[in-house]
């Protein structure tokens, strides 16, 4: 099942989160230029970095579902463009505190990662109304998963462009992990770690939670007397795993995702 | 033991720096906090319909009884 694991991911999540936090306020030295408020970097470029990679995979979980036509791999470009799209709200909102108290101002619309970040967000924010707006369930998984591979490929491409931009006006703490002190080296690669795992433990959580309530409802249907297969009543942007019969459990290879 | 976490602790937000750190690790779990919250309230909702569930599957398992129970009058009913 897709809760299989949750329990020990969920475990490693808190353990490494509170690593992470005390290796932050406790460890790592404060920073020449900002000092203390460079702390947010620990937090803020994690998320970001997460987010990006949570878009990315959802692209290649689009790839799998167009190769495929398992609609699980449908549902699972989507959970993760969704937690992404999560991840990507508190990359924007700490990123603008941090601009703030760099800059003095919560927003600078010059500086090209922050607009491309802003960007790449709009661009996946259309996603569920992408899918809403389609009502047969065939062609809104197809149409959303062309759109995840291209968005998918964006993202890279995207952080690419702004690398080789000139322009250093964030508050850039480090150009790769390799200028960074040894401690600060460190507290960074495990805050990432704890973050990808927090990732991946809500995202498992999410999946767990589509595919219980999908049950729920084939159970309800098959109770009353209708088939499982039945048409989805309304429209919804959620992905319908019923519709070729995937309700049961997941296959091994495909549960280990 | 706080007193040796104080002792080692660097320069704690004592200076300006300091409450927009908080509030940037403040709201990076508040965003986790309102989708377990939210994940929480559609638990609930999954839980109210497994109790529906249960509740019409044990009235379709007691349906078919009935002919039996009428064609015996002896019988007593354990149905409220």
């Amino acid at each position: 099942m897709y809760g299989k694991g949750l329990r020990a991911l969920s475990i490693s999540t808190v353990v490494a989160m509170a690593l992470a936090l005390g290796l932050v306020f406790f460890y790592a030295p404060l920073e020449a230029e900002q000092g203390f408020l460079q702390k947010i970097f620990y937090v803020h470029v994690p998320l970001a970095i997460v987010a990006l990679c949570g878009f990315v995979i959802g692209g290649l979980f689009a790839i799998q579902h167009l190769r495929t036509r398992d609609l699980r791999w449908d549902m699972r470009s989507y959970v993760a463009i969704h937690m992404s799209l999560i991840f990507g709200v508190a990359t924007l909102i700490t990123g603008s505190i941090w601009a703030k108290g760099s800059w003095g101002h919560w927003w600078v619309w010059s500086e090209p990662t922050l607009v491309s970040f802003l960007i790449v967000f709009l661009l996946y924010a259309t996603y569920q109304p992408l899918r809403f707006a389609i009502e047969d369930p065939e062609r809104q998984s197809r149409y959303a998963s062309v759109f995840a591979v291209t968005a998918g490929a964006f993202v890279p491409m995207n952080f690419i462009a702004v690398r080789i931009s000139t322009a250093y006006l964030h508050p850039r703490v480090l150009g790769s992990t390799s200028n960074l002190p040894g401690p600060m080296r460190l507290t960074f690669l495990i805050s990432i770690v704890a973050m990808a795992l927090l990732f991946a433990t809500l995202y498992r959580y999410e999946l767990t939670a589509k595919h219980t309530r999908q049950q729920v409802r084939a159970l309800r249907r098959r109770l009353a007397g209708e088939g499982t297969s039945a048409p989805r009543q309304g429209r919804s942007a959620v992905p319908s795993l019923q519709a070729a019969g995937a309700m049961s459990a997941p296959s091994s290879a495909a549960s280990s995702v | 033991m706080v007193a040796f976490v104080l002792a080692e602790s660097p320069a704690l937000p004592l200076h300006t720096a300091g409450k927009y750190v908080a509030a940037a690790y403040v709201v990076a779990f508040a965003v986790v906090l309102i989708y377990v919250a939210v994940m929480a309230i559609r638990l609930s909702h999954v839980e109210r319909d497994l109790g529906e569930l249960l509740a019409l599957s044990e009235r379709s398992e007691q349906e078919p009884s009935a002919p039996a129970m009428a064609a015996d009058p002896e019988r007593e009913s354990v149905l409220p």
